[in-house]
């Protein structure tokens, strides 16, 4: 069913950088710690306390707009944005204005499925500013007070504002899961949206033709979405509510203000927010206890330079050098690096990339899903993976026991060579093989009967019989075996 | 005569050859403050005791031969506005009333690092807005040569204990001319480095592009060994000049051959009084005569530096005044009544029948902020707050914020152009003597245009200093102000030498009261 | 011309309550002094760059290193309301 609008989405991300300690000051920005213990004078805006720039938070910030093939001005300084809320202990949060540090860039998004056309989403700007703290409510206690805590205060952040360039809510989500997944390649952040390292803002409304009239409908802000399947199913919800909206109201774009509405995940439904006029007046202007940035074309180079294979490259080496198909290498890449590393080294070891690309994304994944375990804890190392495919290979294990060999390998981490000997596992020679099958001619005369009569599937029953004979047998030979040894006979 | 009348740099002779000890001058000093502070109201705290436990300190140091600091022993008293771990940190303001930093300020900690005995807080105008301490929270304080007028401000209390030698040196801030205005008016020495040179952490921040912290003494010399305690680089605070600070202690004495002294026609404009003009035009003269040749320069922009400080200084301090709202340190309304009042104010417009009024509310949490704010800082801090607000706000900034942005640049560029052809600039500190207190507080306008000399440095970033010129008919001080390049502190600080070696007028001191 | 009006507007955006008098002396003194500083416009000042800092340092950084925090007892101290754990505020609910 396709609906009678296109929907319109921009998306405003804001991700916490991986540094050990805050943007202006040096506590730590570890997660969970008990609520108050980690300020400092400087975090909690304390009357005269200044703030420094933290190098690695820029060079992180820096990086990510690299990757995001944005402009890096020579220039760029930080601007206070103002507003009161006691989680922001300065009256003001440390952020960037009219001179971002980065801008205009994109992120190419794809789908193996089909069901978008590959596009690049415009990204307006990359910005580095500070976190708030958090305030904590106990309605259900009915507490009067709420209760902040300041841990959070001046974590840096990297604003990433795209274009509204998304026509649906898959296309936000995989928009989403690319720029996760190239923010967690360059390492810049762990991207956790859990702990709040990864925090998702959408801006939607609505274009339709209406008697013969391009028309818009006012444009949403939809905060509160804490996870991916939350912005699908916000976007959707929001989608739907502003055309029922748009019918019963007939309000276009510029008739009513921009609005801020809360995804509300258990009822499914996002929820009008209060909000004064007044608190868009931010009255941002350049903080003078810090100093501007800038940053030389040569250093951006040397940035680009560090930044390595990024997704996109990296599934495109996958399936020109590696012959795999769009789907396996989309699998691989967005597993993340660690598992791709992974994978290139059994590819290597084996010679055989494609086997190893089965190997991987069925027998390895699997077991990952399985035990929600990641790749860097899997038991069975690249190489001996690599040994389990080239002994398959060179018909030293037979296909049908190399599972039970790698559940083996797994279970006890035993090289392949071992788990084969532990298994029994040997290769049959093939003058015994051919003894065996006469055997089993011999004791079988009906069998041989119906496979000269034509009724080569009589051959199966021997089958069976042989592998309880010896378990090493390969079937297949063994089906082979016996139609052309029974034939021979006939003579 | 009493230890008490001695500079700096006598005291530390005595010291240092063992003729005194700390405690001795610091009980001195702690004499006169009984005698003359109840008249001038320079302190709002004095630490006698910390003050007598450092100094005993300083004296074992001495007797046991250790290495001392720099301010070994002497007296200093600090502006309320650097924060000191071991003490209150008001600003003279309810609003930080019962605060208690946790850390040192830079300039605190490089005091107790060289030695000083830190004898007392001095007061001010709150937050460091106003220019004659008569809008601090608690206390006015007086010129100790008239009582019935203004020390000047807002470093008023730092000048006006120096004046009176309640301590031979203090501490005091200078944002648009609040060191050196009340050195003028008070006859002592003051002095604001270049922006950058002195640290600001620690520093409870009015305008942050423009605060500056510096000495007073009754000397250039004494000046000098208190700035060169405090200057230097500080990775702490991100506008700090990362350059070795001289010692200005050493070079103080050396006359600067072949000085040109720049003078600005428009600075005896209308407006100067006429004795204030005769004090300057003679200081040129003795400049003059000193060999010192004399040139006319211009500064076209800086009669423009009043408006643009008064929308640069108050947007800064819009902003760095936010803080200030009662939840994480300073002032809170008491918040059961206010959340009655809240609600009583509901019920009534519920009750009229006003029910989109009542929903126009300010939540508990915002009425929390208005009261809080409302109550813990005083009128001129709220006219500068509402200021700056409103240059900031949506539609303004540009023809404002911006403009006065543009301007301060034309201003220092003016600086730069008169710094390529003289090495200092002289003029007038203030237009006139100290003013009677009560006189300008219900003409703000008129209170500002008391910065006219002073603020260009500030906006320029260039050091400024004050030192006694003369002296009226009725018995007021006369002001010189000093002015020199960037990072020319120690050009700055000997051009003045030459003037006090060559005059008197560093040696007058108040009548007792 | 600056209104009573734009003075209760920014009242509200500095969060400070003003009563009817301050009201009224505020929104006289701001109208004089903005009409002192309007002034400015008669400088010509194309092409300026605006000067936010005194000295025009850049690329001033600290490594990325932790230090101690402050004890929550000490960070709290200050607080006018606290429960030794958190600040404590009237509630904010969604605003
Ligand atoms: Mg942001
Ligand atoms: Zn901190």
């Amino acid at each position: 069913m396709s609906e009678p609008y296109t929907t319109v989405i921009g998306l405003e991300v804001h991700v916490q950088l991986l540094t050990e300690s805050k943007l202006f000051c040096r506590c730590s920005t570890k997660f969970g710690a008990e609520p108050n213990t980690q300020t400092c004078p400087v975090c909690i805006g304390m009357p005269g306390t200044l703030p420094v720039m933290n190098r690695k938070a820029y060079g992180l910030a820096l990086k990510t707009a690299v990757a995001l093939n944005c402009n890096i001005p020579e220039f760029t300084k930080w601007d206070r944005k103002q507003y009161y809320y006691p989680d922001l202990p300065k009256g003001y949060q440390i952020s960037q204005y009219d001179l971002p540090m980065s801008a205009d860039g994109y992120l190419e998004i794809s789908d193996p499925k089909g069901r978008f056309e590959p596009k690049r989403v415009g990204i307006i700007r990359a910005h580095l500013e500070e976190d708030a703290g958090k305030s904590v409510h106990d309605e259900a206690a009915g507490k009067a007070d709420s209760e902040i805590d300041l841990n959070r205060t001046g974590t840096p952040l990297l604003e990433i504002v795209s274009q509204p360039d998304m026509r649906s809510s898959t296309e936000a989500k995989a928009f989403l899961q690319e720029l996760k997944l190239l923010l967690t390649y360059i390492g810049v952040s762990d991207c956790n949206m859990q702990e709040g390292s990864l925090r998702v803002d959408g801006n939607v409304n609505l274009h339709l033709d209406h008697n013969s009239q391009r028309i818009a409908t006012p444009i949403v802000e939809i905060k509160n979405m804490n996870s991916f399947r939350a912005v699908e199913r916000a976007l959707d919800y929001e989608a739907a509510r502003q055309y029922r909206e748009w019918q019963e109201t007939g309000r276009n774009l510029g008739d009513a203000p921009k609005q801020t509405r809360g995804w509300d995940d258990v009822a499914g439904v996002t929820r009008g927010q209060r909000s004064k006029e007044e608190s868009s007046d931010y009255r941002y202007f350049p903080d003078p206890d810090l100093a501007p940035v800038t940053t030389t074309a040569t250093e951006v180079q040397a940035v680009r330079a560090s930044l390595g294979e990024l997704p996109a490259e990296l599934r495109l080496r996958l399936t020109e050098a590696f012959e795999l198909s769009d789907y396996d290498a989309d699998v691989l890449v967005n597993q993340g690096r660690p598992l791709v590393d992974y994978y290139l080294e059994v590819a290597e070891h084996s010679g055989d990339p494609k086997a190893a690309c089965n190997w991987v994304t069925q027998d390895v994944l699997r077991v990952l899903g399985d035990e929600g375990a990641t790749i860097e804890s899997f038991p069975i190392a690249a190489k001996q993976l690599g040994d389990l495919i080239t002994t398959i290979r060179e018909g030293n294990l037979p296909n049908t026991r190399a599972r039970e060999a790698f559940n083996l390998m797994r279970q006890s981490r035993l090289d392949v060579a071992t788990a084969i000997a532990q298994l029994g596992i040997q290769k049959v020679d093939e003058s015994e093989l051919i003894a065996l099958v006469n055997e089993l001619l011999a004791a079988n005369p009906k069998t041989v009967a119906d496979i000269r009569a034509g009724k080569l599937q009589a051959a199966g029953a021997l089958i069976g019989q042989a592998k309880k004979r010896n378990a090493n047998v390969d079937p297949n030979r063994v089906r082979e075996l016996s139609i052309e040894l029974a034939q021979q006979g006939e003579g | 005569m009493s230890l008490a009348d001695l500079t700096a740099a006598e005291l530390l002779d005595l010291l240092d050859r063992g003729e005194t000890t700390s405690v001795e001058v610091t009980r001195a000093f702690l004499d006169r403050i009984e005698a003359q502070e109840q008249s001038i109201g320079a302190f709002l705290r004095v630490e006698a005791d910390r003050a007598l436990v450092q100094a005993a300190g300083v004296d074992a140091k001495r007797r046991g031969k250790q290495r001392v600091g720099l301010l070994a022993g002497l007296p200093v008293a600090v502006k309320d506005v650097l924060c000191d771990r071991d003490t209150l940190t008001t600003c003279a303001s309810r609003m930080l009333e019962n605060f208690r930093p946790p850390y040192d300020a830079t300039v605190v900690a490089k005091l107790k690092a060289a030695d000083a005995v830190l004898i007392g807080r001095t007061n001010m105008d709150e937050f460091a807005m106003g220019g004659s301490t008569e809008n601090s929270a608690f206390q006015v304080s007086r010129n100790p040569w008239d009582t019935s007028r203004t020390p000047g401000g807002s470093s008023g209390g730092s000048a006006a204990a120096v004046a009176a030698s309640m301590t031979p040196l203090a501490i005091g801030t200078d944002t648009g001319g609040s060191i050196r205005q009340p050195a003028g008016l008070c006859g002592v020495v003051g002095m604001k480095p270049t922006y950058g040179r002195v640290s600001r952490f620690g520093l409870v921040a009015f305008a942050s592009s423009l605060d500056q912290v510096g000495p007073f003494a009754h000397t250039t010399k004494d000046a000098a060994l208190l700035l060169e305690a405090v200057a230097g680089y500080d990775a702490r605070d991100s506008t700090s000049i990362n350059r070795p600070t001289p010692r200005y202690s050493q070079s103080i004495d050396e006359p600067l051959k072949g000085l040109k002294v720049g003078v600005v026609p428009e600075h005896f404009a209308a407006g100067l009084d006429p004795e204030v003009e005769v004090a300057v035009r003679q200081a040129i003269d003795v400049y003059k005569s000193l060999g010192a040749e004399i040139r006319e320069i211009n500064l076209p922009h800086s009669k423009y530096g009043v408006a643009a400080y008064y929308v640069i200084a108050p947007s800064e301090a819009s902003s760095n005044l936010a803080r200030y709202d009662g939840v994480h340190f300073g002032y809170r309304t008491e918040q059961t009544e206010m959340l009655a009042e809240l609600a009583s104010e509901r019920k009534e417009l519920l009750d009229a029948g006003d029910t989109k009024a009542a929903d126009d509310m300010d939540t508990a949490l915002v009425r929390m902020y208005r009261r809080t704010r409302a109550e813990g800082f005083g009128p001129e801090v709220k006219r500068r707050i509402m200021l700056g607000a409103y240059a900031l706000s949506a539609g303004y900034y540009d023809a404002y914020y911006l403009k006065a942005l543009k301007v301060r640049r034309l201003i220092r560029r003016d600086f730069d152009e008169a710094f390529a052809q003289v090495d200092v600039i002289a003029g007038p500190v203030t237009a006139s003597p100290a003013f009677k207190l009560g006189e300008m507080v219900d003409d703000p306008l008129a209170m500002y245009l008391v910065d006219l000399y002073t603020v260009p440095a500030n906006l320029a970033g260039i050091p400024g200093l004050s030192l006694p010129c003369g002296q009226t008919q009725s018995g007021l001080p006369i002001g010189l102000q000093l002015q020199a390049p960037p990072l020319e502190e120690d050009r700055l600080l000997r051009a003045a030498r030459m003037f006090e070696q060559a005059t008197n007028w560093n040696k007058m001191r108040p009548p007792k009261t | 011309m600056l209104t009573r009006a734009d003075v209760e507007k920014v009242a509200l955006l500095a969060r400070l309550r003003l009563s009817e008098s301050e009201l009224e002396t505020l929104t006289g003194q701001l109208a004089q002094i903005v009409g002192y500083v309007d002034q400015l416009a008669e400088v010509n000042t194309d092409g300026v760059e605006p000067m936010a800092h005194a000295v025009e340092v850049t690329n001033v950084f600290a490594e990325d290193s932790v230090e101690p925090s402050l004890p929550r007892e000490a960070a709290l101290a200050n607080a006018p309301r606290h429960n030794g754990r958190g600040y404590l505020v009237p509630a904010v609910l969604g605003e």
